[in-house]
């Protein structure tokens, strides 16, 4: 597939972990400012490869990636990008909510603090009200923000991982199931959070609950075995499935 | 619930209560255990306390002092006044005086053997604080010797023949008599934590090999925390895993089993022989205990930082912090409670380390306080072996009362462990 604004270009990406191929020749387009859901049974490699386009897998050892992934046509595993530059710019939410063990405020100024993207203290304080607005989380917290961000509920805490990640200012943001830890009540903020953040950040989105990627996202790629099997309009993917694996996985006959 | 009969039958009863008796007796097994180890313990503690009493108190006879001044020196000052005279002829004629018809040079030495060495002493200073007034009768308390103070502690037995008791029945005649007196009285002994080692065990204290001990124990601070954090942050987040690695992760989980004597051995070799350090010295000694305490530390260290939950490496990672900052501000605060926790046992297992200090020559009579880390010192569990070899029936007691002083250090250093994990986890 093509589309007219590409955010991120992949071109035979491979992933070996040691002896094990986990990903194998994915080549796909991420459309800018939409929601991109990728499913798949557990173990397709569907977070492996989220993790390829922030380059979190660069940590994990004897972890291999081979291939192109171009974010904005700058290819993401050139030698002289540092992945700091790089996390900057695509964030990242994952799947258990993990703040810091600090306050709440601190969790959110976190990153503006170590890119120094503020000069000043008044500065700093309207990004943490900004990203927290932008979260959600802003009416719930804002007489509190000293208070340790481990009170919060899980809900909560998740959408506070998601103001920290976009508090940078980031063009990507990389969702790692970031529901499944949450009842549907605080799953059904998040979605309605992800659709409007679309406006704003080119959105990718694991997710082992087919029904949320359908609600959600723009585009679906579905993967299987460690092969893209297909990627399409999330419409498309729903009801016309082309392949047969495809279709067997979203009527729940594999998975 | 419907009851498919399986738990009905005979057979699953029986194995239920089998189940049950095995729970009971484990549970009385644990009970047992720790009771046995209380037991112990209480056990130690207590014979430890009780032999240890003696030398808690010491005691002092009331003499009748005059020190004779010439009238034409009266004004003078008294510590040019008190430079030449004979402090211990004072002190005797004061005791002479009581026994007036002993007159054999074997008889007055004697009489003056019921005194400490530092009668005399305590003499000298009650005239130069001034409570003795030229000329005039004071009463001064001075320290009586070691035998005579465990014979009016009952320790040595007057009732023994005179051939099996230390003190023979002339002198154990005085002190009835001085008793008799009411002029045997019983003080604080305070020279316990005041002294320096001494030879009269009434003079013996551990006030030096305290002080040894916290030098040593700065040196061994100072070298093996920070080399022996880094060392566990570097090979626990940042080295590669590799044969290299592996081997060096083999070794120090080596090294914590190595015998102490072996880490004395290297520290002579090393930092008195090829270094020229100053033997017998806290540093020596803080290097040598700071060796042994590393693998500890760096075990420890490790342990706190694998225990880290990864989600916060993660989360720190993905917002685009470096591998530094990753450790400097998320996990390194983390690990802080568990690496002080293990760094404090380290010590505290240093501190009561004796074979290793041997080899680098602390275990030394040194009857001075240590005042640098380069002044021949002794440590706390050396003098405590020190004091157990000494003939001297008194310093069975001290030997006891100096190992209450060392637990009581290792039981303060474990207290402020605990302090300080909680202090910092509730911060974090």
């Amino acid at each position: 597939m093509s589309f007219p604004d590409v955010k991120i270009r992949t071109r035979n990406v491979n992933v070996h972990y040691g002896d094990n191929h986990a990903l194998q020749n994915v080549t796909l387009d991420v459309r800018s400012n939409a929601v991109t859901a990728f499913i798949g049974p557990s173990g397709c490699g569907k977070s492996t490869f989220l993790r390829c386009l922030n380059r979190m897998n660069d940590v994990i050892a004897g972890c291999r990636v081979d291939g192109e992934i171009l974010i904005d046509d700058r290819n993401i595993y050139d030698s002289n990008l540092d992945p700091v530059e790089l996390r900057a710019q695509v964030g990242m939410v994952f799947q258990k909510p993990n703040p810091f063990p600090k306050s709440i405020y601190d969790n959110v100024a976190y990153g503006p603090r170590i890119h120094g993207l503020t000069s000043s203290r008044a500065e700093l304080d309207e990004v943490v009200e900004m990203s927290l607005r932008r979260a959600g989380l802003w009416d719930e917290v804002k007489d509190r923000q000293t208070a340790v961000a481990s009170g919060l509920s899980g809900g909560q805490q998740q959408r506070l991982c998601i103001a920290r990640a976009i508090a940078v200012n980031p063009n990507v943001l990389l969702m790692d199931e970031p529901c499944s830890a949450l009842d549907p009540i605080a799953t059904a903020i998040i979605e309605e959070l992800i659709d409007e953040l679309r406006a704003s950040y080119t959105i990718i989105i694991v997710t082992h609950s087919m029904q949320q990627a359908a609600r959600i996202s723009q585009q679906t790629a579905y993967f299987h075995m460690g092969h893209l099997v297909e990627y399409d309009a999330t419409d498309t993917i729903f009801t016309r499935p082309k392949e047969k694996q495809t279709e067997a996985y979203i009527s729940g006959k594999i998975g | 619930m419907t009851d498919r009969g399986v738990t009905k039958s005979e057979a699953f009863q029986a194995r239920l209560r089998q189940r049950q008796k095995q729970e009971a007796r484990f549970k009385a097994y644990g009970i047992a255990a720790i009771v046995t180890a209380l037991g112990f313990l209480c056990v130690l503690l207590g014979s430890m306390i009780y032999s240890a009493l003696p030398a808690l108190t010491h005691h002092h006879l009331v003499l009748d002092v005059v020190v004779e001044v010439p009238a034409d020196k009266v004004s003078q000052d008294r510590f040019e006044l008190a430079d030449g005279m004979d402090w211990r002829g004072i002190t005797f004629a004061a005791l002479h005086q009581r026994f007036p018809d002993v007159t054999s040079r074997r008889d007055r030495r004697a009489l003056m053997g019921l005194l400490s060495m530092s009668a005399s002493d305590a003499v000298e200073e009650a005239f130069l604080n001034g409570s003795i007034a030229p000329n005039e009768v004071a009463q001064v308390e001075v320290p009586v010797s070691d035998d005579f103070d465990l014979l009016v502690k009952g320790v040595i037995d007057r009732s023994l023949p005179e051939t099996d008791r230390i003190v023979s029945d002339r002198v154990l005649t005085w002190i009835e008599l001085l008793e008799a007196d009411g002029r045997v009285v019983s003080r604080w002994a305070w020279a316990l934590l005041t002294n320096g080692d001494s030879r009269e065990p009434e003079m013996a204290g551990v006030r030096g090999a305290f002080i040894g001990t916290l030098w040593t124990m700065l040196v061994t601070l100072l070298v093996s925390l920070p080399i022996g954090v880094m060392a566990a942050v570097y090979l626990q987040e940042i080295a590669p895993r590799n044969r290299f690695t592996d081997f060096v992760e083999i070794n120090i989980n080596n090294l914590a089993a190595v015998p102490s004597i072996v880490f004395g051995l290297l520290g002579l070799a090393v930092f008195i022989n090829v270094f020229h350090m100053p033997r017998s010295s806290p540093l020596v000694g803080g290097l040598v205990l700071a060796l042994m305490t590393l693998p500890t530390i760096i075990i420890a260290t490790r342990a706190s930082l694998a225990a880290v939950p990864p989600s916060i490496r993660e989360a720190a990672l993905g917002i685009g912090a470096s591998r530094l900052q990753v450790i400097m501000h998320h996990v390194l605060p983390l690990a802080l409670p568990g690496i002080l926790t293990g760094t404090i046992i380290g010590l505290a297992q240093a501190a009561g380390e004796t074979a290793p200090l041997l080899m680098v020559g602390m275990m030394a009579f040194i009857v001075d306080t240590p005042t640098e880390v380069t002044a021949k010192a002794t440590v706390l569990p050396a003098q405590i072996y020190m004091w157990a070899n000494n003939p001297e029936r008194a310093f069975v007691a001290r030997t006891s009362a100096a190992i209450l002083i060392l637990l009581m250090l290792l039981l303060t250093m474990n207290a402020l462990a605990i302090y300080l994990r909680k202090r910092f986890e509730k911060r974090w």
